[in-house]
């Protein structure tokens, strides 16, 4: 029997198919209709001015100034168009390309910030200031994500974003006010982080508790310790418990001159560059070295780690570890940098919005990163806005962030796929 | 090397799994193992690989005693293993599950995975292996994730390597390239134990015979020993391999299928223009390797299936299109393949169980009330009818054995009037006193009028059992066959040869090859 | 929507060939072959095999059961508590510089802080012994049951979630939404007594069952994670009562503040003991709400379906229950059980709609469900503890200066201790349960679920 006299026929292999999936093109309808009627039709008539450097700046760019109606007609059908052709694609049974989804995003993006400033008191915004100020409130968002990549990858679900963020940041306070160091509040906000990322580990990989539950109490945990702390001490004598000093931006010479990207990569404080070295750092550990080789496979099928001699719950309790340390970090920056005092859950469920960009990011270090930086361009879009004075009612705006996570969530990320072992503990026999 | 193990015993709280076992395997040696499903064999295997540790015993190596703290401490004394359910995965490459565990690095931590590249390309040289390192797992065949796990054995300079069960995946024609492996590793001086609870491939492999029963070794046996012989010690008792079974008196087809297309979420086509028909009162079996379509087509029937194309009917109604629950209620039963998973609630009462698909149906429910008296009743005649052993109705099914288990899902598709019975590897995993009592039973829903559809990778059952047979392969039917066809067209046909062409291939050969086990 | 229960279908695969090196013992056992149920240790793992119960001596049984693990949790949790209130208290702190000289005083202070915390706890939550009148050294107990109501309401709206799976972050949300459209019948419709509180409390089930029918809805047909979906809309509900209330179909006339008109007398839940309590019938409605709830778990076909889908959802499918359907149907109960502790908020004890309205209750339903065990009955256990617990801190902050944050530790303290009975025993030193049933124990009873 020779393999030539075998008829093989290769319905395996094709993949064009009548599996079809509606979920974008239907959202991207949505959204493209909404875009007609808001940024087209319910355009304002003025023109609208985009400022891409201050007057101060070294290198100074001419304004953009487009006309408001036009500018939203044109999005609107570039949208539609990109919806329609997304139904397309589908009905002849091919994906929606990922480019198409980012040209969406990008018009969509455009023909929003044109209605909302064009409607507002004074039809002027300063784009540098804007994005500048995205990553700035960025930052705490992207530590907290990939603390929960460092998690996920290795199969523990990390809810305690949120509590590993505060302990942090509560940790940066009271150290740093006491020590009157920065670098040592740093430093403790790291191992404030370490200590919430310890107990999650022990519980969900020692006791096998539910990793969700011990996520969600270990939130409740934290705000009720640090409450209780900052109206017992820390309220009493804020002098002494409360003011930590503040870690000033270090500009980079020459590069902080560009203008646009300067101030966001070459003016950021240590926090700041630290998180682009831990995007990095992790990235490359995750996909390039034994390390991230371990832990990806723990995280996909740990029983076959184990097989080859990998500890599964060493590698595991490890990387949760890390996890908190890298968290605590973000925790930090809401003390040490962006406010010089600790406030009762002053971090404001930024975990929870960090949880949702690592599955938005689809458990990738760059995906996180990217989405936790769409995230903080919501967030400081709003404060801008209000400011701006627009007719938005300002409760719409602070929705912004969470509305678009329900979008990204349910309408894009079905495709993404978890770790699969994530959130299952793993017992030996 | 020589690996030898004394008195082994392994208890699991007051099971005894392993019960004072010895064995002494050579070098150079196919020493199989052989007993039923539940025997004890990868049990014991598990404690010699470093995954359990032993209640009492020892192993040695070379003569000297070891203990292994964990896979890696086996590994380290050069024992391998290539697992029953790979031990792969399966979005990693052959490269990078090749590497896991034993990672050549450059500095910094940095993975070196040409390093891996090179050594797998060695190996696949030596041993005609064909295996592309930088293949991703879950898109290659199971023969060649088969491989790739032999090669992580032999990367790591296995001497003794433990292949647990490793023909249960494979086609005919992968199984014969495995025998040939096999042999080559043995002439290397490789030492291989080969657990197994199939007969023929154990006397076609191996050097010596050691036979596991409840988990106490009963005896050595020779590979030239009558399969009959094997077969009673395995089992205990004198034991008939073949079903006595009246003809069938088939009736009109009932059942039809045309056309069927059924397309994989991800856009793979794996059920590919499928058209037959199943008429009362007769046993359909369908075959072929796992993964050839049969899960698909088995849940397109009941409507598990959402891209579907074609046509199912049943006593002239469509089924295509309508939900589970109509289903069902049309008079389909179905025992799934994997009863843990898809036929069983486990946290649930056996009782619960037992009504899992009727729950909402008179007399179990009024309304949304349900009855639990009734359903007590119907738990306790189902328990006696299909000698269920349980402590109580209540307990929970988790906590029954396969066996067990295997029959309150039959018990509970059984006890309603059928006009359909599909069973998806009806005896996967059950020992062999249950196997008889279900076999019995589906021949006496057969018996009864029923169409009957089995689908078994075991060609042993479906040989046993099937008046007609269809061979999948690939999503695509390779013809419907005979119940009495040969073991060898039917390899064929389960490797993509069309039943014509297989059938008279195999009068060609017919007359100067023995056909296999008759 | 198949994508989602494949994927499903793949974890539990996954989950059960986990085990499948232990298979053939386990298999006798009967502890590994099912998918791990994202529900938290309850009922559904309390079966034990009979002849182990009866074999276990009667103190045996007291010294590994529940409930012995449940109170040594509360204790532990207290006694953390404690320590925590010693730590911060001045008198203590300031013993402690002469610590070495006289020990006894830093002791004394310590105990003495602690102690008088614990005891306004308790004085605040079940027993005034310093009331002028009887009434009055109850009252304490009715505040506690008036603060358990729309814990219990909510708790149990998470802890049905549960049962099927689900992880219902979004109380807090269905609390607000079910609570605003209440208050709206409440306050802006004007119709005869019963009548207007009927059509209050339907409101209120409406509000909370579409703000958590859209999670099941959206999770259903996109497979998005309800974790996520949870916890956004609770934003989003909070919000938008923050905008309504600036609206003028829902601010007081004449305030600038962002707070509703005062809802109708007829609206309002009546007063059970008088004027001198603040306990309503609203707590009776969450007595038959449990009862409601016990018998839909546990006797319905509704019930049925939910803790199959939640036990196993690819059997469930395969035995004709709609995986999708149920996480619709559970979610839009769930949701109607907040609304009702948002009636019970805004027609019972406050009577008007602010954005506070659900105060931190949607949270503490996690925490009450979590500590119930997802059974009803737990939940209304856990529910009158932790209303306790609120009702006492208010007065234990007022009379000893201890900040009420100390109830959130010891609250998430609990339910960490008992969710892990292994760490208790082993901090009390209790035998662990035979052999059999420590390795189920060791079972992820509580795992799974939300990856």
């Amino acid at each position: 029997m020779s393999a030539a006299t075998l008829t093989a026929p290769e319905a395996g292999s094709s993949t064009v198919s009548e599996v079809r999936n509606w979920k974008t093109p239907v959202m991207l309808a949505v959204l493209a209709v909404a875009a007609l009627l808001v940024f087209a039709i319910g355009a304002p008539s003025n023109n609208v001015t985009f400022r891409l450097t201050a007057e101060s700046d070294p290198i100074v760019l001419p304004a953009i100034v487009v006309s408001a109606p036009v500018t939203g007609w044109i999005c609107a059908v570039v949208l539609l168009a990109a919806a329609a052709w997304s139904f397309l694609r589908v009905r002849a049974g091919r994906p929606v390309p990922g480019w198409l989804l980012a040209v969406f995003a990008v018009f969509f993006v455009a023909g929003f910030l044109t209605w909302v400033v064009g409607s507002a008191r004074t039809p002027n915004l300063a784009l540098y200031g804007l994005l500048a100020g995205s990553v700035t409130l960025a930052v705490p968002l992207i530590f907290g994500s990939l603390s929960g990549v460092l998690c996920e990858r290795s199969g523990v679900i990390n809810i305690a974003i949120e509590g590993q963020l505060l302990f942090g940041a509560f940790a940066a306070a009271i150290a740093g006010s006491l020590s009157g160091s920065a670098f040592v509040g740093l430093l403790a906000a790291v191992i404030a982080g370490v200590m919430v990322s310890a107990v999650l580990a022990v519980f969900s990989i020692k006791y096998i508790v539910n990793q969700v539950i011990v996520g969600v109490v270990l939130n409740v945990l934290v705000s009720g310790l640090t409450g209780f702390l900052f109206s017992t001490v820390m309220s009493a004598d804020s002098a002494t418990w409360n003011s930590p000093p503040r870690l000033a931006p270090i500009s980079i010479p020459v590069l902080s001159d560009i203008p646009v990207i300067g101030p966001i990569l070459f003016e950021q404080s240590i926090v700041g560059y630290l998180m682009y070295i831990a995007v990095a750092v992790i990235y490359v550990g995750l996909y390039h070295t034994k390390w991230g080789l371990r832990t990806r496979a723990v995280g996909e099928h740990p029983k076959a780690a184990d097989t080859v001699g990998v500890k599964v719950n060493r590698t595991r309790f490890t990387n949760v570890l890390l996890a908190g340390a890298v968290a605590g970090l973000g925790g930090a920056f809401f003390t040490l940098v962006l406010v010089s005092s600790f406030g009762r859950d002053m971090t404001a469920g930024q975990g929870y919005i960090a949880l949702a960009a690592l599955i938005f990011g689809r458990w990738n270090p760059l995906g996180a990163f990217f989405a936790a930086l769409l995230f903080g361009f919501a967030t400081n879009l709003q404060s801008v806005l209000s400011f701006l004075g627009t007719p938005v009612p300002n409760q719409f705006l602070a929705m912004l962030p969470y509305v678009v996570t329900i979008f990204a969530v349910a309408g894009l990320v079905g495709k993404s796929r978890a770790p699969a072992s994530n959130g299952i503990p793993y017992i030996k026999g | 090397m020589k690996l030898e193990l004394q008195g082994i015993t392994k208890r699991f709280g007051s099971l005894v799994a392993n019960d004072h076992i010895d064995l002494v395997v050579e070098p150079g040696q196919v020493h199989s193992l052989l007993g039923e499903n539940g025997a004890g064999k990868s049990t014991l295997m598990n404690v010699l690989y470093g995954l359990y540790e032993p209640t009492e015993g020892r192993i040695l190596v070379n003569g000297e005693p070891v203990s292994f703290n964990g896979p890696g401490d086996a590994m380290a004394a050069g024992i391998g293993m290539v697992h029953q359910h790979f031990m792969l995965v399966p979005v990693f490459t052959v490269a990078e599950n090749v590497a896991l565990g034993n990672e050549a690095t450059k500095a910094g931590g940095m993975l070196n995975l040409n390093q891996t590249r090179a050594k797998i390309k060695q190996i696949s040289d030596q041993y005609g292996f064909d295996v592309d390192p930088d293949a991703v797992i879950e898109d290659l065949p199971v023969g060649v994730q088969q491989r790739v796990e032999i090669i992580k054995a032999l990367v790591r300079d296995a001497e003794v390597l433990i292949l647990d069960e490793p023909t249960a995946v494979l086609t005919p024609k992968e199984t014969d390239e495995l025998l040939a492996i096999i042999a080559q590793l043995k002439s290397d001086g490789k030492s291989i134990v080969f657990i197994s609870h199939k007969l023929r491939e154990v006397k076609q492999v191996s050097d010596i015979i050691t036979v596991i029963r409840r988990g106490k070794v009963v005896g050595d046996a020779d590979p030239m020993a009558s399969t009959t012989e094997l077969a009673s010690m395995m089992v205990g008792r004198a034991v008939s391999l073949t079903l006595d079974k009246a003809p069938a008196q088939p009736g009109e087809a009932t059942f039809r299928i045309e056309d069927l297309t059924v397309h994989a979420p991800n856009g793979q086509r794996v059920v590919d223009g499928l058209s037959l028909e199943i008429r009362r009162g007769e046993i359909l079996a369908v075959a072929g390797v796992q993964g050839n379509g049969q899960t698909e087509l088995t849940e397109a029937i009941l409507g598990l299936q959402d891209h579907t194309a074609g046509s199912i009917t049943l006593e002239g109604q469509e089924l295509l299109g309508r939900s589970v629950k109509d289903i069902i209620r049309a008079g389909v039963g179905f025992v799934p393949e994997d009863r843990s998973v898809e036929g069983l609630v486990g946290p649930f009462s056996v009782a619960e169980n037992l009504i899992l698909n009727r729950y909402d149906q008179p007399p179990f429910a009024k309304g949304l009330a349900m009855k639990p008296s009734l359903i007590e009743q119907n738990a306790q005649e189902k328990i006696g009818e299909f000698d269920v052993r349980t402590q109580s109705a209540h307990a929970a099914a988790g906590t029954l054995s396969g066996g067990n288990q295997q029959k309150v899902v039959m018990a509970r598709e059984l006890s309603r009037p059928l006009k359909l019975f599909i069973a998806s590897q009806p005896t996967r995993g059950v020992d062999v006193g249950s196997i008889e009592f279900l076999h019995k039973r589906i021949v006496a829903e057969r018996d009864g009028g029923t169409p009957v559809m089995i689908v078994s990778t075991e060609l042993d059952e479906v040989l046993e059992l099937a008046d007609r047979i269809a061979v999948l392969y690939r999503g695509r039917l390779m013809g419907i066959v005979p119940g009495k066809t040969s073991r060898d067209a039917l390899g064929l046909m389960m490797a993509g040869m069309p039943a014509e062409e297989a059938l008279g291939h195999e009068e060609q050969l017919g007359t100067d090859r023995e056909s296999g086990e008759q | 929507m198949s994508n989602e229960q494949k994927h499903e279908r793949q974890l539990s695969r996954s989950a059960a060939h986990g085990d499948e090196v232990r298979l053939e013992a386990a298999a006798e056992l009967g502890d590994g072959t099912q998918a791990p149920p994202a529900v938290p240790a309850g009922a559904q793992s309390g079966e034990l095999r009979p002849e182990l119960r009866e074999s276990q001596t009667v103190l045996q049984k007291i010294m590994t059961g529940n409930a012995l693990v449940a109170v040594l949790a509360v204790i532990m949790s207290l006694f953390l508590g404690g320590l925590l209130i010693a730590f911060t208290d001045e008198r203590v702190a300031n013993s402690a510089s002469y610590f070495f000289a006289r020990p006894s005083d830093m002791l004394g202070a310590a105990w003495t802080a602690a102690s008088d915390a614990y005891l306004a706890l308790f004085q605040g939550s079940v027993f005034n012994w310093e009331g002028e009148s009887f009434s009055r050294m109850v009252y304490p107990l009715t505040q506690t049951l008036t603060v358990a109501t729309p814990l219990i309401c909510a708790g149990l709206g998470v802890a049905l979630a549960f049962r099927a799976g689900l992880f219902n972050i979004g109380a807090q949300g269905q609390i607000i939404i079910g609570a605003t459209l209440a208050a709206w019948v409440g306050f802006s419709w004007h119709l005869p007594v019963g009548l207007h509180l009927l059509l209050v409390i339907i409101a209120g089930i409406i509000g909370g069952a579409l703000w958590a029918g859209i999670v099941g809805l959206l999770k259903a047909k996109t497979g998005a994670h309800e974790v996520i979906l949870t916890i956004m809309l609770n934003y989003v509900a909070l919000n938008l009562v923050l905008y309504l209330l600036t609206t003028p179909a829902f601010q007081r006339p004449g305030s600038s503040n962002p707070i509703s008109p005062q809802l109708d007398e007829t609206a309002r839940y009546p007063l059970l003991f008088g004027e001198g309590f603040r306990l309503h019938w609203g707590f009776i409605v969450a007595i038959l709400a449990t009862v409601l709830v016990w018998w839909l778990l546990n006797r319905s076909t509704i019930g049925f379906e939910l803790r199959a889908v939640g036990a196993n959802p690819t059997a469930a499918r395969t035995a004709g229950i709609s995986v999708t359907k149920g996480y619709v149907t559970v979610m839009v109960i769930a949701g109607a059980l907040a609304g009702l502790a948002g009636v019970a908020q805004v027609a019972g004890t406050e009577g008007v709609l602010t954005s506070g309205v659900a105060a931190s209750f949607g949270f503490d339903a996690i925490t009450v469900a979590l500590l119930g065990r997802s059974t009803p009955w737990g939940t209304f256990a856990a529910g009158l503890l932790f209303g306790a617990f609120r009702a006492g801190g208010v007065t234990m902050q007022t009379a000893t200066g201890t900040s009420i944050d100390i109830v959130l530790v010891v609250q998430s303290l609990i339910v960490l201790f008992i969710a892990a009975p292994p760490l208790v025993r082993s901090v009390f030193r209790l035998p662990e349960p035979g052999a059999l049933r420590g390795r189920r124990n060791r079972k992820p009873a509580t795992a799974g679920g939300a990856a």
